[in-house]
């Protein structure tokens, strides 16, 4: 199989401003509400998020980078070990409503180890995942997202790329493309 | 990279620069970890690690156990003072002893130089050196780079002083190479007695005079005199060599800029260091003591994700 657009960047885009209204929708002003970006490619999703979401509704709302490499479940079981990127959270989590954003949602493996990492910083009142794709049937773990852009249908032998313009693609898109091709 | 070129981490001296920089980047994050309300995370709560010490220690091996627990390792601790070794079980047996209770790995620190070099040879486990004698400090080294990094940043072209008993000092090798490595340039300073006769095919130039040495470095790394490694007397008196060689911060401020001192520890107040210069803002002697944690943090979770 050749790469397959799965959206393009006005789908991303009209997706991008689906979440911020279902986010004012549930979160209302956003008092009590923290968001944590999973690294390392749901940042610049979280950031995005976040830009628009104070575009939108004006509120600036805390948010932060989660590492959940020293989490993991597989380490010391993979062929290489994975390289830590940075954790900047300069909040505590307490009895705080949090929004983790991931790009990509497929095994669960990650998103449980960024709820135990997350943990380090307090103990929350709820957590909700939000991503942009939803690999379905997929999954490990009984982990389901709370908001969700779009939802695909893959083999273990594809990948679900998420290209932005901020990283010198084209434009913004998803792809799924056959392991081992690009 | 994400991984180390070696399994055992026995000197600076057999890794590479990017097996310095993954250390020091993986401390950073280890850093963010043990500032956090729950300092501890699960890597390593597959893995039994033993701290096996022929020699005292109290700083390293706090640090490097309690480095193990934040890693949630667990953790078997060895002294040779209450051991069989004063029976006259030798190095081995006493590791393969160990071994045989399933220890992954080993943290060893010893006075005969090369012997974690033995140990690694003769044992299945991942061993690193807490310091073998007058030979190599690694993770001293590390921890010494990592603090300079953080208050000076990249260490490329940076002047490193490495001032006091260089004849006698673990730290002094390991930090020679480390920085090197790093691309810095290393001077040493000290009376003639207590500088090793090959120190300069090192490629570190020796200074004999203080105040000029000061001058030239952005880092003062100050060594503690040795007193139980001297056989000999290697000069006349305590009182002389802290005049000669003892920082002051009196001598501190007057210099025309603003230098960083370090110290291994333990100090010998009023002899390499007076109390006011090592309690100065100059110094960050306690910030090495925080950054050893995160650094031996990195070296036991990198070592332990290695592939045997």
């Amino acid at each position: 199989m050749q790469k397959r657009l799965v959206l393009d960047h006005q789908q991303i885009d009209i997706i991008l401003r689906r979440f911020c209204y279902q986010l004012i929708e549930t979160h209302d002003d956003f008092e009590n509400t923290v968001f944590l970006g999973l690294q390392p490619r749901g940042t610049l999703l979280l950031d995005k998020i976040v830009a628009l979401l104070e575009q939108i509704s004006g509120k600036k709302v805390p948010s932060g980078y989660l590492d959940a490499t020293f989490h993991r479940d597989d380490f010391r079981r993979r062929d290489f070990p994975l390289k830590a990127n940075e954790t900047k959270i300069d909040f505590l989590v307490e009895g705080k409503k949090v929004v983790l954003i991931d790009d990509v949602l497929y095994k669960g493996r990650s998103v449980r180890a960024a709820m135990d990492a997350m943990i380090a910083f307090g103990r929350p009142l709820k957590v909700e995942l939000m991503v942009l794709v939803d690999r379905r049937l997929t999954r490990d773990y009984p982990i389901m997202p709370d908001y969700c852009g779009v939802k695909v249908n893959t083999l273990d032998s594809q990948y679900v790329v998420v290209e932005w313009k901020e990283q010198g693609n084209p434009s913004d898109a998803i792809w799924i493309t056959e392991k081992g091709k690009s | 990279m994400s991984q180390l070129s070696t399994r055992h981490l026995l000197g600076i001296k057999e890794l590479s620069e990017e097996d310095i920089r993954l250390v020091l980047d993986t401390a950073a994050n280890f850093k963010e970890v043990i500032n956090r309300p729950i300092k501890k995370v699960p890597s390593l709560r597959d893995i039994t690690i033993a701290n096996i010490f022929f020699e005292n220690s109290t700083r390293t091996r706090l640090s490097f156990e309690l480095a193990e627990k934040r890693l949630s390792a667990d953790v078997v601790n060895f002294s040779s003072s209450t051991s069989s070794v004063k029976k006259g079980e030798t190095l081995v047996d006493t590791v393969n002893n160990i071994l045989a209770m399933k220890v992954d790995m080993v943290v060893m620190r010893h006075s005969s130089p090369g012997a974690p070099h033995f140990l690694s040879q003769n044992v299945p486990a991942n061993v690193v050196n807490a310091g073998d004698g007058t030979h190599e400090h690694p993770t001293q080294a590390l921890l010494d780079a990592f603090s300079m990094q953080e208050k000076l940043g990249d260490l490329t072209g940076k002047k490193i002083a490495i001032i006091g008993d260089i004849l006698h000092s673990r730290v002094a090798l390991s930090n020679i190479f480390c920085l090197q490595k790093l691309g810095a340039e290393v001077r040493v300073c000290g009376p003639t007695t207590l500088l090793p006769k090959y120190i300069e095919s090192l490629g570190v130039k020796v200074e004999l005079d203080l105040h000029k040495i000061l001058n030239w470095c952005d880092v003062a790394n100050v060594l503690r005199i040795q007193l139980e490694r001297q056989q000999i007397k290697y000069f006349p008196s305590l009182r002389e060599y802290s005049l000669y060689y003892g920082i002051t911060k009196k001598m501190l401020d007057q210099l025309d800029k603003k230098i960083v001192v370090m110290h291994p520890g333990p100090i010998n107040r009023g002899v390499e260091l007076s109390s006011d210069a090592a309690d100065s803002s100059h110094s960050i002697i306690l910030d090495q003591v925080e950054n050893g944690v995160a650094v031996r943090m990195a070296v036991l979770y990198l070592l332990a994700g290695a592939k045997g």
